[in-house]
């Protein structure tokens, strides 16, 4: 039998039920791995100790309740350290917010605790999610279980490598370009970025709040939809979340019909993940779907745009943090000291740049070039990804161009954002978006995990659900 | 196109401080990620309705409901600030009365 924290969340579920272990067992599984594998991958920034109340209350759900008690009951979960759990630090991986200790639970975490689910500590990210590695995190650097010379991916890298290396059953990340889906690719696991509204925002530090989506990063695609089934849903604390079928509803075909843009998997894809790719398409067809061509022409500007509206958005949302009613605070001569102190001793490097870049896009003079340029070409892109999904079910490519890359190889800015240069669509258009394994390709020796990203119409995520078992099961 | 000038200005702005020492590099970086998202400029944008199409308004306003008990939840914020007397957040004084 696999060890309990080897388990997925329907594996240990179905443990639990049969008595095979109990919850605290599975809890001190996971506890013990944490001990033994995160001095050196640094997943976590913070273990929480064991909550024995919720342990109790886990155990004596699954007694009493068996097969009705919540799916999640029980299942030791990995959060990112930018959603709030009441009393418990969320600093973001900052130093802004380093000791700022969450004053109430995100609308998240509070369904989570209503199923029983128990939290084993925050995961490490790049600082305020900004970021493609988690190279940017204030406390260091996370490392892929994979080849720990590589990154995780980002900026939810902490919460795929818990995942990854079986130090939690499965985890939370939050996604905005891409943040939950590229660290999946990376690390061999599933990440899911529901549609925009599906999950709430209330508790997630916010990004870019028009991008923003707390989304699963887990074993399986059984999983997947098992964690954001437990988490979704309309919430009068986020208004702009959605009610079941406000886009309509779609019978879906039992051959799926998927839409690969072949013109955006030119020279920028690496060429192994290319044919790890053609191949797993291959598959599919095989299985009975079938593959269309699409053109989205307006996806070569997608990364510009992104660019352009969260470092916009992120300016306005990080103002807020100035060292005054939270978070840090470096005194100076004058109260414009004291802002100007405590938000460059509180944010990171990249934080910065990218708060500067958004006040760039937003300044009179720049606006109109800039950010209202971007958010119309968001439309334009949006248009073209409907109409696609006239001729397909499910459009297709890979997640990420390349496998997980070393430390210190994308230093240069620019070419971290090109990390992202897939993922960013589905954030921009509000889509839902996951990514699946679909193969490993070879570097130095070591063989490493390449996703393939699927998206779907706007609450579409049983199609994902549907062709990322096909490609599980292929 | 971006200047170590207006750096400094943006920085001013945003109440941020770039060190002297960061400030040529960090220009640069920030000239070459300027330089790649102008390619927005190029889109071709139709204008009016077509852009619109599909996108409806609807109303997410609330009802009007009961306010939460009073003071629920002021002793765990006042907890996070950084100068603090009672339930006050202490900052400095702007406006003097001389």
């Amino acid at each position: 039998m696999k060890k309990p924290n080897e388990m997925t969340i329907v594996e240990a579920a179905r443990a639990l039920r049969a008595r095979d272990f109990s919850v605290r067992d599975l809890w001190d599984a996971c506890s013990k791995a944490i001990e033994e594998k995160n001095p050196e991958l640094h997943a976590y920034l913070e273990i929480f100790e064991a909550d024995d109340v919720a342990i109790v209350a886990a155990q004596k759900r699954i007694d009493t309740e068996g097969e009705k008690a919540p799916l999640m009951c029980g299942i030791p979960l990995a959060i990112k350290d930018n959603i709030l759990i009441e009393g418990k630090i969320a600093s973001a991986a900052s130093k802004m917010l380093a000791n700022y200790r969450a004053t109430y639970d995100a609308t998240v975490i509070k369904k989570l605790k209503d199923a029983g689910a128990l939290f084993l500590g925050r995961t490490n990210m790049d600082e305020f999610a900004m970021g493609s590695s988690t190279e940017h995190s204030a406390f260091g650097t996370t490392k892929n279980p994979h080849d720990i010379k590589r990154v995780p991916g980002g900026s939810s890298g902490g919460s795929a490598t818990a995942v990854a290396a079986h130090l939690a059953i499965a985890a939370l990340g939050s996604d905005t370009g891409g943040s939950v889906r590229q660290p999946a690719s990376f690390t061999g696991l599933v990440g899911l970025k529901p549609t925009y509204g599906g999950v709430s925002r209330s508790g997630l530090i916010a990004m870019g709040s028009s991008l923003d989506q707390i989304g699963p990063l887990t074993k399986s695609v059984a999983d997947t939809q098992i964690l954001y089934e437990a988490i979704r849903g309309i919430d009068p604390l986020d208004s702009t979340t959605i009610p079941d079928g406000l886009y309509g509803t779609r019978e879906l075909p039992k051959q799926l019909r998927i839409g690969v843009p072949r013109h955006l998997l030119g020279a920028g894809v690496n060429a192994d993940v290319l044919v790890v790719f053609n191949t797993m398409l291959n598959k599919l067809a095989e299985a009975g779907h079938t593959l269309v061509d699409i053109e989205l022409p307006t996806s070569a500007h997608a990364l510009a745009a992104y660019y352009v509206i969260m470092p916009a958005e992120v300016s306005t949302n990080l103002a807020r943090l100035d060292g005054i009613r939270y978070g840090l605070a470096a005194h100076g001569e004058t109260l414009l000291d004291d802002y100007i102190n405590s938000r460059t001793e509180g944010f990171g490097e990249e934080t910065r740049r990218r708060i500067l870049l958004g006040t760039f896009v937003l300044s009179s003079g720049y606006i109109d070039a800039y950010y209202r340029k971007a958010d119309a070409a968001r439309a334009v892109l949006r248009r073209e990804y409907t109409d696609a999904f006239m001729k397909a079910d499910v459009i297709a490519f890979p997640t990420t161009p390349s496998p997980a890359f070393l430390f210190g190889e994308k230093s240069d800015p620019l070419s971290m954002y090109l990390e992202d240069i897939f993922t960013v669509t589905a954030n921009l258009t509000g889509m839902p978006a996951i990514s699946v394994p679909m193969g490993l390709v070879e570097r130095d020796g070591k063989k490493l995990p390449v996703g393939m990203h699927l998206t779907a119409p706007h609450q579409g995520e049983s199609a994902l659900f549907t062709l990322g078992s096909a490609v599980e099961n292929v | 196109m971006a200047t170590v000038e207006e750096v400094k200005k943006l920085a001013s702005l945003a109440r941020i401080k770039v060190a002297d020492a960061e400030l040529e590099k960090f220009t640069k970086e920030f000239d070459a990620i300027l330089a790649y998202v102008e390619t927005i400029s190029t889109v071709e944008i139709p204008q009016g309705e077509a852009l619109r199409r599909g996108q409806t308004l609807r109303n997410v306003m609330r009802v009007d409901g009961e306010p939460h008990a009073p003071a629920m939840y002021t002793e765990k914020i006042a907890a996070q600030f950084s100068a603090r007397k009672g339930d006050a957040l202490v900052v400095k004084q702007i406006i003097s009365h001389e």
